[in-house]
């Protein structure tokens, strides 16, 4: 998969959630959103790219990311 | 020709729930308050001539045909135009009343051809009935007097002729573009015996404001104006209800045949979504369901750069289900997937989706809503709980306040927009939030928009919190019913979020375009306007913050308790026939049938009993994410029934380099579309004249799918996708669309109680449907919402990735016309090119003006992913810097020049904001040079394709 635009769609989602004030529910919102719709192999791909890049991503992206794997 | 052609009871149906009761003939008629006596006299058996009169017109009272007698009344009132009252005694027949209908009668035959053995109208002609009936028998008048016997005909319109030497000034085919299409194009010109029908100003049908819609052709009582479909096949003899295939309104239409022949379709008065009308598209675009191009003969090719070769039915499915078991044995489980189409039936899409998930074992399905509608599925469900619109369409004549935002409904769902047109010409306010001055802001006669918030493409967000911003700061909303129906933490955190000073319409003026001022009026008028209903199309969904602008349209709802009765609601218009239907029926990779997501346990259980196999619990892939696999290696054979991705989908260079990737690409479809040059296997697919189904429209309304003809291929879609998964070792055994149906009424707790029966027992039926609702459901969310408490979202706005620059320094949006459908596989094939035969770019004439282009030039329009050429049109619809064309013809290559930008939800591509740079050119793009001669050598291979058994 690219992962560049697994990163953008990624953090998408992360824009959205990052007004919620609570960080710990904005996380899992991006945690679950990319359960409920990401195929697996999308998701491993932005698991196993987020263990070198995860600057590249929003801190709660990042987070949520780690909490996939 | 008799069955199905429904009474005309002359004059419409009283609303009134009072009853009155008067003798007609001697007989005791009991009828609706506010009925006319020609009306009553219908609903009890008793026919009365009429001319001028039909009951989806108001009465006019000039033809004088009707007349009656009433026992104390002076005179000889017109029955059409006479209310009943209570006692009242009527005769219809009597010695003077048949003088004077005689009379009247052979006034108009003394004006008259009389060709009737070789008329188009012979044997439907009310003329040639009424004076049968009248029992004229001679003119004493004679036929040499001045007449309008050599009045020229007007031909200029492609689906019907005007020849009014047969015209008898009846007024109907005026009062019905009044009326019911609310269009205005035909007037009553000249006084006495100089009255004659006029389009336009005394112009040509095709010159006026026509917009085609046959409403005066159905409605004239002659053969004035008249198919020419039946002018050239003659009169149909049987006819079929079925439901049109072309966009989400679902219009209910006799399919009128002769043989096997489809003679004429007319819109069925009894269609609970429309109402006895329709749009050029339904009534008269059917020509592509026997085109020439139609393929109905297998097709498999070892690569893309091969001819195609005949096939057997059997040898093309075995060829299929052999390269998709080859590339999932050297790839693995998930190395293919497969694509339903909203142009399809449920049964279809149903058995696709089943396929994919229990045939090919794994959740890679998903279906063109992708592209246009998937975000109002993610935004209301999570707000409302249900991934559907909330009202049906009548529920628009109880509205008086209308906000249509990111739609053009006369356009892209015209009978609903007619019928939207009614209520504001009835008064309802309106509030239009669009870039574009849509017709309905001041084209339309008798109607100009309240507000029209021309906002800046991409800002629909700043839009819709602003106008929460408003609502909640000053007061306005429904604070009772926020507290008793919805979340009441969601609800106080939504209301602190959208109170901050950023999202004041002061604030985001800069941002958005929209005048801070206008925007704080239309917001104070959808709060406390009265019922306030929201209808949104795609330039909602289109966006990469599409989803975050449904949840801030359902959160307005909510915020003002406009949800849950007539009149309100949040109505999303479905592009094509099925959107609502693929959506319901499990296309999308993450969800069941139903909108149960695959990784719920039960759910899951309960398909895998079903279905006898094991389900995967994880999403699928969605369609970009299979462009990306296919390029990244990981994704080799896809099943596509009925869509054209290599068309309709953005940034297409991108696309065909993943269709290109593909070792097995299967195409079911009735045309070699733009995908198709890309297959290794051609099934033929049936049109929807061919086969049994159903659609489901933007209301949530199943209506009947019928087959009027046999498949021209031979089989119907569905047979197809089960001899399919047959070949691949998962059994399917249905032997009708019936009986899939009842599968998911099994298998669908908002479908519990649908069947065939039941769907031609009420004509139609508006899920959920099931014992708690066992007539269907009109209104959603009546008493609470279906999941509970309404639930408030945030819904900040983020800019899109996609600017404007020095290089690029104008915005594209994207959009549909009234006489083209989607990727125009069906339309251009019709007569339908006569009102747009190519996609052209339309820019404001300061841009133009800037640019140095004319109209008619030939003009470059490049992106950051690609560039195109077409013709300039220059047009004030637009704003300044912003442009727009339409997708509707292949070589025009809107799509090259769409990004890959996407919904940060649903990934729903952001077709609406490009930036792009605009110029003067001479000559087509390398793209298209290099498309042209791919798409030429394609056609050479279908034209030299090797016979079946060579």
């Amino acid at each position: 998969m690219d992962n560049q635009n697994l990163v953008t769609m990624a953090n998408n989602i992360g824009a959205f959630f990052k007004s919620e004030p609570d960080r710990e529910l904005a996380i899992k919102g991006v945690e679950q959103h990319i359960r409920n719709f990401w195929e697996p192999r999308m998701r491993s791909a932005i698991i196993a790219h987020s263990q070198n890049h995860s600057d590249e991503m929003l801190d709660i992206v990042a987070e949520a990311v780690k909490r996939l794997s | 020709m008799s069955d199905n052609k429904p009474t005309d009871y002359g004059t419409p149906a009283s609303t009134s729930e009072t009853l009155v009761t008067l003798e007609i003939d001697g007989h005791q008629v009991t009828v609706n308050s506010g009925s006319s006596v020609m009306r009553a006299a219908a609903e009890a058996g008793i026919t009365v001539p009429k001319l001028c009169a039909t009951d989806n017109l108001d009465p006019f009272g000039s033809c004088r045909m009707c007349l009656v007698e009433i026992e104390g009344a002076r005179g000889y009132p017109a029955s059409c135009t006479t209310p009943v009252a209570e006692g009242m005694k009527v005769c219809t027949q009597n010695d003077k009343l048949a003088t004077i209908r005689k009379g009247i009668a052979e006034l108009y035959i003394s004006d008259h051809p009389l060709d009737c053995l070789t008329c188009s109208a012979n044997g439907d002609c009310e003329l040639q009935d009424t004076v049968g009936a009248v029992g004229l028998r001679e003119v004493r008048y004679g036929y040499e007097g001045d007449n309008h016997l050599c009045s020229e005909k007007d031909n200029s319109n492609p689906y019907f002729s005007f020849d009014p030497s047969k015209c008898i000034v009846c007024s109907r085919c005026v009062r019905a573009c009044e009326e019911v299409q609310g269009t205005f194009a035909l007037t009553i010109d000249g006084r006495g015996f100089e009255s004659h029908v006029s389009p336009g100003q005394n112009q040509d049908f095709m010159d006026s404001e026509c917009v085609s819609c046959g409403a005066c052709v159905q409605a004239c009582p002659t053969a004035t104006l008249m198919e020419k479909s039946v002018i050239d096949h003659g009169q149909p003899e049987h006819s079929t209800i079925t439901t049109c295939a072309y966009c989400g309104v679902g219009c209910s239409f006799r399919a009128e045949m002769k043989g096997e022949q489809l003679v004429r379709m007319v819109p069925d008065k009894n269609g609970q979504a429309n109402h006895g009308h329709s749009c050029v598209k339904g009534r008269f675009a059917f020509g592509y369901a026997t085109h020439k191009d139609r393929i109905t003969t297998p097709m498999v090719r070892d690569k893309i750069t091969d001819a195609w070769r005949e096939t057997s039915w059997e040898e093309a499915i075995q060829f299929a289900a052999d390269r998709l078991k080859g590339i999932q044995a050297k790839y693995g489980k998930n190395s293919i997937g497969g694509i339903t189409s909203s142009r399809c039936t449920n049964e279809e899409t149903y058995l696709v989706q089943k396929l994919i998930r229990a045939g090919f074992g794994n959740n890679n399905v998903d279906t063109c809503a992708r592209v246009c509608h998937s975000p109002t599925g993610y935004g209301l469900k999570n707000t409302f709980g249900e991934s559907s619109g909330t009202q049906n369409f009548d529920s628009v004549m109880k509205s008086d306040v209308i906000l249509v935002i990111g739609a053009n409904p006369t356009d892209g769902h015209p009978v609903f927009g007619s019928m939207m047109k009614r209520r504001l010409r009835q008064g309802a306010k309106l509030i239009i939030i669009d870039p574009r001055s849509i017709d309905l802001v001041d084209n339309s006669p008798h109607i100009k928009a309240d507000y029209h918030l021309k906002l800046r493409p991409g800002t629909n967000v700043a839009v819709v919190t602003a106008l929460a911003n408003v609502i909640v700061t000053e007061g306005l909303a429904d604070e009772a019913f926020a507290l008793e129906r919805c979340d009441v933490e969601s609800f106080q955190k939504w209301k602190t979020f959208v109170s901050q000073a950023q999202y004041s319409p002061e604030a985001v003026e800069e941002i958005t375009g929209v005048d801070a001022a206008s925007l704080r009026a239309a917001a104070r008028l959808y709060a406390t306007g009265g019922n306030g209903a929201i209808y949104y199309g795609l330039g909602v969904t289109e966006h990469s913050q599409g989803s975050t602008t449904v949840i801030g349209i359902a959160n307005l709802a909510m915020a003002t308790g406009n949800i849950g009765r007539e009149g309100v609601g949040v109505n999303p218009l479905r592009g094509q026939n099925n959107v609502q239907g693929s959506c319901d029926m499990g296309s999308f990779p993450h969800e069941f049938v139903g909108y149960r997501h695959v990784s719920d346990v039960e759910t899951r259980k309960l398909f895998e009993s079903a279905w006898g196999v094991s389900l995967e619990s994880e999403p699928g892939l969605r369609i970009p994410n299979m462009f990306a696999a296919a390029i990244d290696g990981s994704f080799k054979g896809l099943y596509v029934q009925g869509e054209d991705i290599a068309q309709s989908d953005p940034d297409i260079n991108h696309v065909h380099h993943a269709l290109r990737e593909l070792e097995c690409l299967i195409v079911q479809d009735i045309f070699l579309n733009e995908t198709a040059k890309f297959a290794h296997v051609f099934l033929p697919g049936s049109s929807f004249l061919e086969k049994n189904g159903t659609f489901t429209n933007a209301e949530r309304r199943i209506s009947p799918v019928r087959k009027v003809m046999k498949p021209l291929a031979g089989k119907e879609d569905w047979q197809v996708t089960q001899d399919l998964a047959n070949a691949l070792g998962y059994p399917m055994n249905y032997n009708h669309p019936s009986e899939i149906m009842d599968e998911i009424a099994r298998l669908t707790p908002q479908f519990a109680n649908v069947s065939y029966q039941k769907i031609d027992e009420m004509g139609s039926i508006q899920w959920p449907c099931n014992d708690e609702a066992p007539e269907g459901t009109p209104t959603m969310h009546a008493d609470e919402f279906v999941r509970g408490k309404g639930r408030f979202m945030l819904t900040e706005y983020i800019p899109t990735p996609e600017r404007t620059s020095s290089k690029y320094p104008l915005i594209l949006t994207t959009g549909r016309i009234l006489s083209q459908y989607n990727v125009g596989a069906q339309t251009r094939r019709t007569e339908n090119v006569a009102w747009h035969s190519e996609d052209k770019l339309e820019l404001h004439p300061h841009d133009a003006e800037v640019l140095g282009i004319s109209d008619g030039d030939w003009v470059g329009v490049k992106s950051r992913v690609g560039e195109t050429v077409m013709h300039a049109v220059i047009s004030d619809r637009m704003q300044p810097g912003v442009v727009y064309t339409t997708f509707h013809f292949p070589h025009s290559g809107a799509n090259v020049i769409t990004t890959d930008n996407s919904d940060w939800a649903t990934n729903c591509p952001e077709y609406k904001v490009t930036a792009v740079h605009v110029s003067k050119v001479s000559q087509p793009s390398e793209w298209q040079k290099q498309y042209q001669s791919f798409s030429d050598a394609q056609q050479d291979f279908l034209e030299n394709r090797i016979p079946a058994g060579e």
